[in-house]
């Protein structure tokens, strides 16, 4: 599949602070693509970068191939859809969507006819004549994204549009959205800090922290096999949890605790932390030869699960488990460990150690 | 919460307001009386306040041809408008610039404009005058409107970077996007949401070129370019003192200003209100 | 500790509105007790009465044995926690925790031993001698627990204290006070409009709607049988289904064919409201059950949610990771497990059992 948009080597700095560091992207065509990461970690910068509202420090960035490092915003056909909207507040929803037209000089009568069509598309005829102050968050991202939508351009910038909106709305939104991107085909790079938005929409996921792209792949993938010790506790709730131990060929041994190595190829004794996550842990299953055993610091029901939050040695991890678990303060327990679905992270370097 | 008007509720209050009113406004009451009262009625002791003859004469002996009051009002005009068109003209972009662009030592940079304004006109009157002998700018209009642009820049660079502050840099960039160069997406889409700074702007720009009076009276000698603060205060020493004369030029340099800032009161408020009330 | 008792209290102002009708509540010693609703409907209000900060238009407080109604809140030997921590900023931790014992005139070899005993159990003793503005939120909120823990007041009351931390400190705040309030035994009236820390943190839970108590009991109890369709509405994420079937031969039968199975003692042909929680209903390819549209589908990593939309309605189904649908796709949800809770349309109250 040809990349729709490839940014290589991007570094941008504002002033003492370091935004993008060598940056790697690479965004395959006609696919819905999420960038994903906590605030500050330098999402918008890079949206900016590759629309061409800012230059990179360094490196380059191509649309279609064509290196467009240097191409004004204008000529390089991507529309972009803000995280404030950003429609022009003189002017009706109408003026709005036409601008992007008016600005390639297309004919009054093609203009009039696509607006049609797009205003169709996202139910939003009754507010052409509307300006933005007369319209409501959600009407005013949907004549947002008509502005963008009307120019069929070679891809769409998202910008954490759906931050703003209410949490029904949003839902509603992000259905939307992927309905459009599958009937268009079109290639959607998407931003946001909201991890079940992304694991939701996203056919690929590249997550960002601090600058640089931790990992790169597929929602379940990235969920399943995080690269990095950050990527495993930013994705899912509860965070997975963390265990420090040191590594040895068959053992893998905690403060107060082992477990058999399940295949981890590392050397012997190196520090290391062991992730796992709650709903891989059982109260229940009884696994002999992998279990953590420790003491009950808090359950949590919560209806549809219970959270037992249990204390080893001077750490703690969060088993989830039946919705009437009923545990006592301090009772001790013991969960099985699946160690199919454990994960070993380098002490120093925090990277996911693999499987020999 | 409404808003409570001011009822002074013991007769004390009353009595401080009154005498403070009357403070501050008799003097320009009493210049207008002035500037319409015949001359033996300006001397007149005592002083008649209320029964007095009105008489136009002094306000048409102010556009007489040949006036020096009516030829420094002229002055003032063109050099009170082209000085605030260009300082204006100037001071938007580069307000624009230092808003929007990531410039080397900006907050250096913006200090250093704004600390030219601390300092007096008097201050540097010397060396400036010294400097227009040698370019020959010494009694030219060319002069103080050079003079008074490059005194007026700092401020209303100030002052407008901080309207444009307020309009999201978002609405260019979408504009860009759009297909707009980013000139043309300032002017289409900033632009109009500047105007009522630009005209706060260019209204206290106008009041310091009209009112300014050291440099005007260092820099210009004769008629040619000489503006009317110093034309009026020139009134003041031939013998003897026409008052009638001088009350009612006073009373005449007061309108353009008034005016102005009438016309564009409505967006005076934005002006006003600059930066006090924050999204 | 002791425990608390509300009884009859009714909050009306002055313009007619009542903020509390007739409220009776029982918090017993060393409970963790929950307050929960939406804006408006007489918690925080509850709460300060409780507390002494408002009055009651009539009705009575008992803390311990004691009649407090007509007391001032320093009477009433409780502490309250806020949510904006107030805590005095141009003083130590330590000074902030020492404030009420030092204001009671407490002799300071009994502030000084109170102060290190509530920083040892809550973990604060590297935060003594720091002003409050150079610590963290949760921290900030531990001082102002410890400062309510020196008094060893008879309850605490506590006002929505983790709204204003961000989600990622909030759970583990949360745990923190679960673990505290069971180590310590304190009796907690706690109020909240987060249906989660509620469910996590209370022994039980006092739903209030519009100043009513529209249920009281443990949390479970709250899940499993609300007792009113606003507590089915309130309680759970994704929302409880609330599905209109009518009742035929031991069945509720909903539109499209959807089956479910239905509690004893229903009259025949009842047209009623059944209660289904997501993770009872189940999707599959095709079977027995309403063939209903895929309209979202939200990916969690340990579950997914979907919203299919229905002859019986828009209906949210939790299902493991593996179950995966592309949205639009025509599927089959059918109901699964015991009988759900039954309500009267009219009455919006639950029938049966």
């Amino acid at each position: 599949m040809s990349s729709a948009i490839v940014a290589s080597g991007i570094s941008k700095a504002w002033g003492e602070v370091q935004a993008l560091k060598d940056l790697e992207l690479d965004v395959p065509e006609g696919s819905f693509f999420v960038l994903l990461g906590p605030s500050g970690a330098g999402k918008t910068t890079t949206l900016r970068v590759i629309a061409g509202l800012e230059r990179p420090d360094s490196g380059t960035v191509r649309l279609d191939g064509i290196d467009a490092t240097t191409a004004q915003p204008a000529a390089r056909d991507l529309a972009m859809v803000f995280q404030s909207y950003a429609l022009y507040p003189k002017k009706t929803a109408f003026e709005n969507i036409a601008s992007p037209l008016l600005a390639r000089r297309l004919p009054k009568s093609e203009i009039a006819e696509r607006i049609a069509q797009v205003a169709a598309l996202l139910r939003i005829e009754r507010l052409m004549e509307r300006k933005p102050a007369q319209m409501s968050g959600g009407e005013q991202q949907r004549v947002a994204l008509g502005r963008a939508l009307v120019r069929d351009p070679r891809a769409f910038l998202m910008d954490e549009p759906l931050t703003n909106l209410d949490l029904k709305l949003r839902v509603e939104m992000r259905t939307e959205l992927t309905r459009i991107h599958r009937s268009l085909g079109r290639t959607f790079l998407y931003v946001t800090n909201d991890q079940v938005e992304a694991m939701s929409m996203g056919d690929q996921v590249a997550i960002l922290r601090a600058g640089t792209v931790q990992q790169v792949g597929k929602p379940e993938e990235v969920y399943d096999h995080p690269a990095t010790k950050w990527v495993a506790t930013f994705v899912g709730s509860p965070r997975m949890n963390m265990l420090d131990c040191s590594v040895a060929a068959d053992q893998i041994r905690g403060q107060g605790w082992s477990l058999p190595n399940p295949g981890f190829a590392t050397q012997d004794g190196s520090p290391a932390v062991l992730g796992v996550r709650s709903e891989d842990l059982s109260l229940q299953r009884r696994e002999e030869s992998a279990q953590l055993a420790g003491k009950v610091y808090a359950v949590e029901p919560l209806g549809d699960r219970t959270l037992v939050d249990i204390e080893i040695g001077s750490q703690r991890f969060v088993v989830k488990a039946d919705p009437t678990a009923s545990y006592k303060l301090g009772e001790p327990v013991v969960a099985s460990v699946d160690l199919d679905r454990v994960h070993l992270f380098d002490a120093g370097t925090e990277t996911a150690v693999a499987r020999g | 919460m409404a808003v409570r008007r001011f009822k002074p509720s013991t007769a004390l209050e009353f009595v401080l307001l009154a005498i403070f009113i009357v403070a501050m406004l008799f003097p320009v009451v009493w210049m207008l009386e002035t500037a319409l009262k015949e001359q033996r009625d300006i001397f007149h002791v005592p002083a008649k306040v209320f029964h007095f003859h009105v008489t136009l004469q002094h306000f048409k002996d102010v556009f007489a041809s040949g006036s020096s009051v009516a030829s420094g009002f002229r002055n003032s005009i063109i050099v009170g408008a082209l000085s605030t068109i260009i300082a204006t003209g100037f001071g938007v972009p580069a307000a624009w610039a230092y808003s929007r662009f990531d410039i080397k030592a900006k907050q250096d940079q913006l200090f250093f404009i704004l600390s030219t304004r601390f300092m007096p006109p008097i201050v540097v009157v010397i060396p400036i005058f010294l400097m227009y002998r040698d370019l020959n700018l010494v009694n030219s209009v060319v002069g103080l409107i050079l003079l008074y642009s490059a005194f007026n820049l700092p401020f209303t660079i100030w002052m407008m970077k901080g309207f444009v502050d307020e309009v999201p840099g978002e609405y260019e960039d979408a504009a860009m996007l759009d297909g707009y160069s980013r000139f043309q997406a300032f002017w289409k889409v900033t632009m109009p949401l500047l105007i009522p700074g630009i005209a706060a702007t260019a209204v206290f720009a106008l009041i310091f070129s009209w009112n300014e009076f050291v440099f005007a009276i260092f820099l210009t000698s004769n008629s040619a370019a000489r503006t009317a603060p110093p034309a009026i205060a020139a009134l003041v020493g031939d013998a003897p003192i026409d008052w009638g004369l001088i009350a009612a030029s006073a009373m005449v340099f007061v309108v353009p200003v008034l005016l102005f800032a009438f016309l564009v009161r409505k967006h005076l408020v934005a002006g006003v209100t600059l930066g006090a009330v924050r999204r | 500790m002791a425990q608390v008792l509300v009884q009859s209290l009714h909050k009306a102002f002055p313009d007619g509105t009542v903020a509390v009708h007739e409220l009776d509540l029982a918090i017993g010693d060393g409970e963790l007790f929950v307050m929960l609703g939406p804006s408006g409907c007489g918690k925080t209000t509850t709460l300060r009465i409780v507390a002494g900060l408002e009055q009651q238009t009539s009705g009575r407080i008992m803390i311990g044995d004691e009649d407090v109604s007509a007391r001032r809140p320093s009477e009433r030997d409780i502490a309250m926690v806020f949510q904006f921590y107030a805590l005095y900023p141009h003083m130590t931790c330590r000074d902030n925790m020492a404030f009420p014992l030092r204001a009671a005139g407490r002799p300071e070899a009994e502030v000084k031993r109170a102060v290190d005993e509530a920083a040892r159990m809550l973990q604060l003793e590297p935060y003594l001698d720091r002003r409050p503005t150079r610590l963290s939120g949760g921290e900030q909120q531990r001082v102002a627990l410890g400062r309510a823990m020196v008094r060893s007041p008879k309850a605490f009351l506590m006002d929505e204290p983790l709204t204003n931390l961000d989600a990622e400190l909030r759970a583990d705040m949360r745990v923190e006070v679960k673990h505290l309030q069971e180590r310590l035994g304190t009796t907690m009236l706690y109020v909240t409009h987060d249906q989660v820390e509620a469910m996590a943190l209370g022994h039980r839970i006092a739903i209030l709607n519009q100043g009513r108590l529209e249920q009281l009991g443990t949390p479970m109890e709250v899940y499993d049988r609300p007792a009113t369709m606003f507590a089915a509405r309130f309680i759970g994420s994704p929302p409880m289904n609330l599905i209109e079937a009518e009742v035929s031969d031991g069945v509720l039968t909903a539109n499209g064919g959807l089956a479910i199975k239905a509690p004893d003692g229903l009259a025949r042909g009842a047209k009623l409201v059944a209660g289904v929680r997501p993770e009872r209903l189940a999707i599959s390819e095709a079977g027995d059950g309403v063939r209903g549209r895929i309209v979202s589908r939200e990916a969690l990593g340990d579950e997914n949610i979907y919203v299919v939309d229905s002859p019986a309605g828009q209906l949210h189904v939790r299902t493991p990771p593996t179950v995966r649908f592309p949205e639009e796709h025509i599927v089959t949800v059918a109901h699964q497990g015991a009988a759900p809770p039954v309500y009267d349309p009219e009455t919006e109250k639950a029938v049966g059992r």
